[in-house]
């Protein structure tokens, strides 16, 4: 079998830019080390300053809404009246002739939403031609031909419910990922309350052992509607707290564990395969039958770069959109689905404990348009 | 991903050698490849317009000189101009006169308010202050805990007299803790308040108010490098609602191309004052206006690889395998166990694609970087763990019989241990009849030298498309950083990259590359 000649090249190339990059480092330092006077004093250890003990407030049990009555309530915040789009649109509409300037400035109104480059310029494309073959225009023809483009991009025929149904008498597993800071144990603690709603039993699995008191977040989460949460000690290894939750919850027999992960960024590797490891491992004891990736709405292009690599690692089998009350419509996701072919399957809308919704997609594209 | 604004200009210049100016229509041309350049960094659109229209007027101005591609002296260009608004007016803290300087953090849910106020109390405590943190935010479960470990870690006191989790006055919080900063004479105070959106009247309100209780020296807007068109409306928001003095910028270790400094300064104003980037607490730097206008147009970014590469190499290894290679001559002291371990080093920066991605002028291979397979990495690493250690410092030692043996224990065929081995080989004499072409070059000293190697070597990887490369190989000598004050040994590193040359035997010799043996 013949080696591809190139790619040992590209590695020799490689190990040579390793040694310069070397070189360059010691030589750096060793100017700083002539220049500068040493490092700042080392830091004193400190205690950090405590307060009387923290009383946990005494509540019951929270009951959480249910699926039906929030639908109503956050549909209202979806279709927030600040949207860009939707004053362009409006704009656009106001006009009696659509010039370039105008298409332009529609064309604009669809980058701002995070849509990207690429599906706005297809977009703007098959509404030109489509007004054009129909004659224009008056504005409720040309709104009603922008919606069901913008909805054939959506795509509402994918499947979006979410697999909570163990194999063979094991609880279904689910794993939270995602960069950090977009939601994932507000996520996971909201996933735990609707299904609690649903009157199934539910373990929630503190994988995030990086990030400070990220475990007491995510009990005082499950606390507030009688979850259990197994977690381990600061910096523990994440795959042995999963896979002990996992064990846990087959003993126990749940219906769902729900194993929240640290936060990490796709571009660093050593977390990327710390993360395939919990995977794996979460495997030998159970099938996990969803793997959720947490998106922020406000994120930009990267988004389509972390949603590309997360789906390498773990195998995404479904997105949730957070962060949708803003003013940001996270438009980046209609690119990942299309890209990658994985599902927005629930959206986040707030910061109430039950602002959690299933994604639809008319109601998404009717969101981006104001309505 | 992406193309780069380098390519993407280079095949609009094609045909554009020999003349003097820029006609209307390469101007029309250009503007529109920046502007998706732009976009697709998450720019704000009104920004890139009104940014596109100053380029448009310098390019119309812009002498075409034979010595450099018109390609090269648009990106001059761009890059100016994004550096000069980046570069606003850069400034560190502001301290108070009557101490407490009190530092107040805002910024949307999950940009890294608290995880920041862990890393500038380590940063002032280094400088010589005594900060205190102030957990403010009230709001997210258990966000007063994390503080209080971030503090522990950053050898910082807290002051956290409420539980969070929903109870407690932030305000009130707030206005204590400076009562108790004078009282326990700390001279800093960081305030973290809860992250909140834009268009939250409410809680802009409540940021309003924790401000006008504490009057803070610097309110700082605190920004995941990772946001998108929205950036503008956001910090339009806070500015309106809060009113800040600077902003940080966050996670800039992903990879997001970090548009959005560009909108937030042009839009707002206010400088961009630190940049956080990694999860240690040490990892918070001081922002490079320079660094991130190579980012926002997906130029490789060297810098950020070296000091990346600081953080997780072997340098002293490295340096000793740099010098056995270049020792040339009869040595052959670079062995293939040398061979490993920088490979192993490299892999620690991570994937292949990345790498070569941060690196400039690498546009035109990506094709070829993007199909590198990792596992080919670990077929080699195969096959030299296979070896004994006396088999992998001298390679000549490898007879049939050996070799035989090498290829059962990695599970490969012979073919490929003797492609390997004879790859290595060649490759091996190719670096040292080149060490011997340029003088000073062992050593740490030799830095900028090596540096320039290593472009030639990468070359190779690509022999057929070597001679076109030649040919756009004339790079303008331009420092940008240095009129902006960065450090000497950046400029340094940085015009040596740039002004860098191939001397002529060595253009010949990777033109001969494309005939040569192994070069099938």
């Amino acid at each position: 079998m013949p080696w591809d000649n190139i790619i040992f090249w590209i590695i020799f190339a490689g190990v040579v830019v390793c040694i310069a990059i070397a070189s360059v480092i010691i030589w750096r330092s060793n100017h700083r080390e002539l220049g500068a006077p040493p490092e700042a004093p080392e830091i004193r250890p400190a205690v950090a300053e405590t307060l009387p003990a923290v009383v946990e407030p005494e509540v019951g049990l929270e009951v959480p809404e249910a699926a039906g009555t929030r639908m109503a309530r956050l549909r209202r915040r979806l279709a927030g009246s600040n949207n860009a789009l939707a004053r362009g649109l409006a704009d656009l509409l106001a006009r009696d002739r659509i010039d370039p300037d105008t298409w332009d400035d529609f064309e604009a109104t669809l980058i701002s939403s995070d849509l990207g480059v690429g599906p706005t310029t297809e977009l703007v494309e098959s509404l030109r031609s489509r007004l054009a073959i129909d004659g224009v225009a008056e504005p409720a023809r040309a709104r009603a031909v922008l919606r069901e483009e913008l909805l054939r991009l959506v795509d509402p025929t994918m499947d979006r419910s979410l697999a909570l149904k163990g194999t063979g008498g094991l609880p279904a597993v689910v794993l939270m990922v995602g960069v950090n800071g977009t939601g994932k144990t507000t996520t996971c603690g909201k996933l735990a309350r609707v299904l609690v709603a649903e009157h199934k039993s539910v373990l929630l699995g503190a994988a995030d052992t990086f990030r400070a008191a990220a475990a007491e977040q995510l009990a005082t989460w499950g606390a507030r509607v009688g979850v259990e949460t197994v977690r381990g000690p600061e910096g523990a290894d994440p795959a042995s707290i999963a896979h002990e939750a996992v064990t846990r919850g087959m003993r126990d027999g749940v219906d769902v564990v729900l194993v929240d992960t640290a936060g990490r960024l796709h571009t660093k590797t050593g977390l990327m395969d710390e993360l395939g490891k919990v995977k794996r491992v979460i495997e030998k004891k159970a099938p996990v039958s969803e793997v959720l990736l947490v998106l922020d709405a406000t994120t930009g292009q990267n988004g389509l770069v972390q949603a590309r690599i997360f789906r390498d690692v773990v195998d995404v089998s479904g997105i949730v959109l957070t962060k949708l009350d803003g003013s940001a419509k996270g438009g980046i996701v209609v690119q990942v689905q299309r890209e990658l072919g994985v599902p927005v399957k629930l959206i986040g809308l707030g910061e109430g404990v039950d602002d959690l919704a299933p994604f639809d997609a008319a109601q998404f594209v009717d969101g981006l348009l104001g309505e | 991903m992406f193309d780069t604004l380098q390519d993407r200009l280079a095949a609009t210049f094609k045909s554009l050698r020999g003349k003097t100016r820029l006609t209307e229509a390469d101007i029309d041309a250009t503007a529109r490849e920046i502007r998706i350049a732009l976009l697709e960094a998450d720019v704000n659109l009104a920004v890139v317009k009104d940014f596109i229209a100053a380029i448009r007027e310098r390019a119309r101005q812009v002498e075409l000189s034979q010595a450099l591609n018109p390609a090269q002296q648009i990106i001059k260009i761009v890059d100016e101009e994004l550096v000069a608004i980046l570069g606003g007016d850069t400034r560190t803290i502001r301290f108070a006169k009557n101490p407490p300087t009190v530092i107040m953090l805002a910024g949307l849910q999950g940009s890294g308010k608290t995880t920041l106020a862990g890393k500038l109390a380590r940063w002032l405590k280094s400088e010589g202050h005594s900060p205190l943190l102030v957990a403010a935010d009230l709001q997210r479960p258990n966000a007063v805990n994390q503080l209080q470990i971030v503090g522990e870690r950053a050898g910082a006191h807290v002051f956290a007299p409420e539980p969070g989790n929903g109870v407690g006055d932030p305000i009130q919080v707030a206005r204590d803790s400076i009562v108790e900063a004078r009282r326990k004479l700390y001279d800093v105070v960081i305030v973290d308040t809860a992250g909140r959106l834009g268009i939250d009247q409410e809680l802009m309100q409540q940021a309003a108010d924790i401000k006008a209780a504490v009057s803070p020296d610097e309110v700082l807007f605190v920004v995941d490098a990772m946001i998108g068109q929205d950036a503008v409306n956001t910090a339009l928001a806070f500015q309106e609602g809060v009113g800040f003095d600077g902003v940080v910028l966050t996670k800039l270790d992903g990879d997001a191309r970090g548009g959005a400094a560009l909108s937030i300064a042009r839009v707002i104003g206010r400088s961009i004052m630190f940049a956080s980037n990694g999860e240690a607490l040490t990892d918070f730097d001081v922002f490079h206006p320079d660094r991130m206008a190579s980012r926002i147009l997906g130029m490789g970014d060297v810098l950020t690889l070296i000091e990346q590469a600081e953080k997780t190499f072997d340098a002293e290894q490295s340096r000793k395998a740099a010098e056995k290679l270049m020792a040339g001559g009869r040595g052959n002291q670079f062995g293939l166990d040398d061979f490993l371990a920088q490979m192993q080093q490299m892999r620690k920066l991570g994937p292949m694609s990345k790498i070569f991605g941060m690196l400039p002028g690498m546009g035109q291979f990506k094709d070829q970087i993007n199909a590198i397979d990792e596992k080919e990495i670990d077929r080699i690493e195969a096959i030299i763990y296979s070896m004994t250690p006396a088999e992998r410092a001298d390679v000549s030692v490898l007879n049939g019989s050996r070799r035989a043996r090498i290829a059962k224990g990695a599970g490969v065929t012979v073919t490929d241990v003797n492609n390997l081995v004879n790859r290595f080989v060649e490759a091996r004499k190719m670096m040292q009849s080149m060490a011997g072409s340029i003088p000073g070059m062992p050593g740490g000293g030799g830095a900028r030298q090596q540096k320039q190697q290593v472009k030639k070597k990468r070359k190779q990887g690509n022999p057929a498309r070597v001679a076109a490369r030649e040919q756009t190989r004339s790079k303008p000598a331009v420092a940008p950083g240095a009129a902006f004050g960065l450090p000497a040994d950046d400029v340094d590193v940085q015009s040596a990259m740039k002004d860098f040359q191939l001397p002529p035997e060595l253009q010949n010799m990777f033109k001969n590359q494309g005939n040569s043996p192994f070069g099938r």
